[in-house]
């Protein structure tokens, strides 16, 4: 193995333990506001460093290696990639941040109704957020591809979510600080999930080399 | 000429078709087929003794000089639609449209200006005027004039060898080639002659067709437009160079582009 | 540490031993050469006027003289030079530009090589057979340059070949490439870069020529000569006169060998003189080589 590849396989590594990172902060940051345990959210905001930190020193790792080993073909996409990743997954850390910030609100109050679409919605935008980079792992196209499929799932479940709290709001005013709240919560981890999609376009882009992003799903076929 | 032959001429300076070559009893080139675009620069690349060398020299017929090479196939040249290897074809009409620089600046140990105007000698032209013409213009067109306008009757061998090089450039821009032909012409200088060469290759396409041999990849990466990857004898990749640099088709391709190669 | 300094003490105190030898043996060609001069020198020197130069052999020594030698030198060396130097570089050029590589010109160049190795003796029997009894020369100027160039041809083929090997393939590509005929490159670029190899390689076989005795004697060069050969020069139309090629001749080296071969110690100093002369002759022509060698060096670097 040349240091080149070891150095590559370094930066791989790298994205997984940040990749690891954020999902275990978007799981804390939902069940901070499921189970209304706004020591975990504190702690959730807290960590929030360590992830931008990580995003620093990846990208600082990949302008490194383009200018020194002047990568070609795989590996100047897999560093492009791996460069473009890292900001969607910095973002996704950043969101979870924010759900930890309306946790803590939302525990402040009475609890509005029992969450049931958003630990649903979490668990299909986590898993995206594992899959995308276990295809990157593994450089399985139809992982990534289903990743993007899974997509409209949350899509609609957000949608879902804000209608039943706009009838909320529309009953009883009193609920509209709240049921908003909440409403964010639900668009925090839709954009998750849309972070995710785009991870998995850059993972396809880094196995095929064809670009994906910005075409409609039968041209993504 | 159909429609659709024009067509093709308009884009195409020359096209190779099922390609064969010997040395003798061995091949050398293996069945190779490539488009040559009108003004562009097309890059073959890779390891050595994959015949990229062998190829190049195919198009301006030196293997002619050898005795025991053989061609087989077409190499065809447009818009007149000549085979450039068929054997009723003198070498010499070849060379006289298609010119060629080296790997190493090999000027004649002669004046400046006498290297630029040989070729034109060849053809037979003496008269001062066009010379001086010619040769100001090729020096010009080889970004080497205003180094050298005032010593045109130095000895070549007093320039540096990047200069050495575009000089050879300019004597092969001194006969209008229809074709440049390019053997690793940078191989043999330090970084920032060659950085001339390459800014001046890219000019040149403007003006000429140019294919070029490079051992340095990155240096096909920044002056062609296309590239042809060859492995013992054989093409395996032809694509946009960005194509080839960014996502090869071919594994073997990724790997001598990654430098896993072998 | 000790012993890596051991090791290097002898390994260098073998350096010095063969740097003393080489140095002694370059001393004992030297010498011999030196103490040959400076015998020749004592022996010669006094003889040496311009009387000596302008006179004809004589029986008294103190009246013999070198004229119709150095003459006849001169001539043969001209005819030798203006036949060997059209034929041996023509050749040349042929064999390394042109010729394929095939059996017969390999037979050629094995044949030229021999040549170069053939007893000189056995040159004047050759030209003997050929210039005096099939052309019927006669025992004339002619025949002998013309021997003589028999004997030098294979330098001056070889001296050839040799600097036109020097010019370096990507020259004659560089030529080609650009449209040029095989005689185009020749003429323009293989001739003149191997101009000095070439003229280096004529003197140093007209050098070795203009010592050479058996092959002139056995075409019948005289002994004793006390007329100079027709003068190239007429007064009658057209002026110019070829007829000294078929006059008889002697030469420097014929010369002093008839000298010390008498008894007398005046001619024993005119052969010393004569032989000056002679060495002095070859140095000179040694030196022109060396000169254009120097010229062509400075211009043509590969």
């Amino acid at each position: 193995m040349t240091v080149f590849e070891k150095e590559l396989g370094e930066l791989k590594e790298k994205i997984l333990r940040m990749g690891a990172v954020v999902e275990a902060a978007i799981r804390d940051a939902v069940a901070s506001l499921v189970e209304r345990d706004s020591d975990l959210a504190r702690k959730v905001i807290e960590n929030d460093h360590k992830i931008n930190a990580l995003d620093v020193e990846i990208d600082e790792e990949c302008i490194r290696l383009i200018a020194i080993r002047q990568p070609r073909a795989r590996d100047l996409r897999f560093i492009t990639t791996a460069m473009k990743i890292t900001t969607d997954l910095e973002r996704m850390g950043d969101l979870a941040e924010d759900i930890a910030e309306r946790a803590i609100e939302l525990n402040e109050e009475p609890i509005l109704k029992p969450y049931i679409d958003i630990p649903r919605m979490t668990e299909i935008a986590r898993g995206m957020v594992r899959d995308a980079l276990d295809a990157l792992v593994k450089g399985d196209t139809e992982l990534a591809m289903d990743v993007i499929k899974r997509d409209d799932e949350v899509d609609m479940l957000n949608v879902q979510v804000f209608n039943e709290l706009l009838f909320f709001m529309i009953q009883d005013p009193s609920t509209v600080s709240r049921a908003t709240r909440i409403t964010y919560v639900s668009k925090y981890i839709e954009r998750i999930a849309d972070h995710a999609t785009n991870v998995a376009e850059m993972v396809i882009y880094n196995i095929e080399g064809k670009m994906i992003r910005h075409l409609t799903p039968s041209q993504k076929q | 000429m159909s429609e659709m032959s024009i067509a093709i001429s308009e884009k195409l300076k020359s096209e190779v078709k099922n390609l064969n070559f010997y040395y003798g009893a061995v091949q050398a080139l293996k069945n190779i087929s490539l488009p040559i675009e009108r003004r562009k620069v097309t890059a073959l690349i890779g390891p050595s003794g994959c015949g990229k060398t062998t190829f190049l020299r195919c198009f301006n017929r030196m293997h002619d000089l050898y005795p025991g090479n053989r061609y087989e196939g077409e190499i065809i040249l447009y818009p007149d639609n000549i085979n450039i290897i068929s054997t009723e074809i003198d070498p010499i009409e070849i060379r006289m449209q298609i010119s060629m620089v080296f790997q190493k600046p090999n000027p004649f140990p002669k004046s400046i200006y006498e290297n630029v105007a040989y070729g034109l000698r060849v053809r037979g032209i003496n008269n001062k005027q066009i010379l001086n013409e010619r040769v100001e213009k090729s020096l010009r067109g080889a970004a080497l004039w205003e180094e050298v306008k005032d010593r045109l009757h130095d000895l070549a061998f007093e320039l540096s060898g990047g200069q050495q090089q575009r000089l050879c450039i300019a004597r092969a821009l001194a006969t209008d080639p229809r074709i440049l032909l390019f053997d690793e012409p940078t191989s043999a200088l330090d970084p920032t002659a060659t950085s001339k060469i390459e800014e001046l290759i890219i000019e040149l396409k403007n003006e000429v067709t140019i294919i070029i041999v490079t051992h340095n990849m990155q240096q096909a990466a920044r002056v062609s437009d296309s590239t042809a990857f060859m492995y013992l004898g054989e093409i395996i990749e032809f694509d946009r160079t960005e194509k080839i640099f960014t996502a090869p088709t071919k594994k073997l391709t990724e790997e001598y582009i990654t430098g896993r190669f072998g | 540490m000790k012993d890596i300094k051991r090791r290097i003490a002898i390994s260098k105190y073998w350096d010095y031993t063969f740097a003393t030898i080489g140095l002694l043996s370059s001393f004992v060609g030297l010498a011999l050469l030196l103490t040959l001069f400076l015998d020749l020198f004592i022996d010669g020197f006094p003889r040496l006027s311009y009387k000596f130069f302008t006179s004809f052999p004589s029986r008294f020594p103190e009246n013999a003289g070198i004229l119709s030698a150095w003459v006849g030198t001169v001539l043969v060396m001209i005819v030798t030079a203006l036949a060997a130097i059209p034929l041996g570089v023509a050749a040349g050029i042929y064999l390394e530009e042109y010729a394929g590589k095939n059996l017969f010109t390999n037979i050629i160049e094995i044949n030229i090589a021999n040549l170069a190795g053939i007893p000189s003796i056995i040159y004047g029997l050759l030209a003997l057979g050929l210039f005096v009894y099939f052309f019927k020369f006669g025992e004339s100027i002619l025949t002998g340059g013309l021997a003589l160039t028999l004997l030098i041809l294979p330098v001056v083929i070889m001296a050839t070949r040799e600097a036109i090997r020097a010019i370096p393939n990507s020259i004659r590509e560089a030529s080609y490439a650009l449209g040029a005929t095989k005689w185009q490159t020749v003429r323009w670029h293989i001739l003149p870069y191997s101009t000095g190899g070439i003229l280096t390689g004529i003197i140093i076989g007209l050098s070795r020529a203009i010592g050479e005795t058996a092959p002139l004697i056995t075409v019948g060069a005289l002994t004793f000569i006390a007329f100079l050969p027709t003068s190239p020069l007429s007064s009658d139309f057209p002026f110019i006169s070829f007829r000294w090629l078929l006059d008889p001749f002697t030469v420097m080296p014929i010369q002093l060998f008839n000298w010390v071969s008498r008894p007398q110690k005046g001619f024993h100093m005119n052969a010393a003189a004569a032989g000056i002369v002679l060495m002095v002759m070859t140095l000179v022509m040694n030196g022109i080589a060396i000169y254009i060698r120097y010229r062509f060096r400075k211009k043509i670097k590969w």
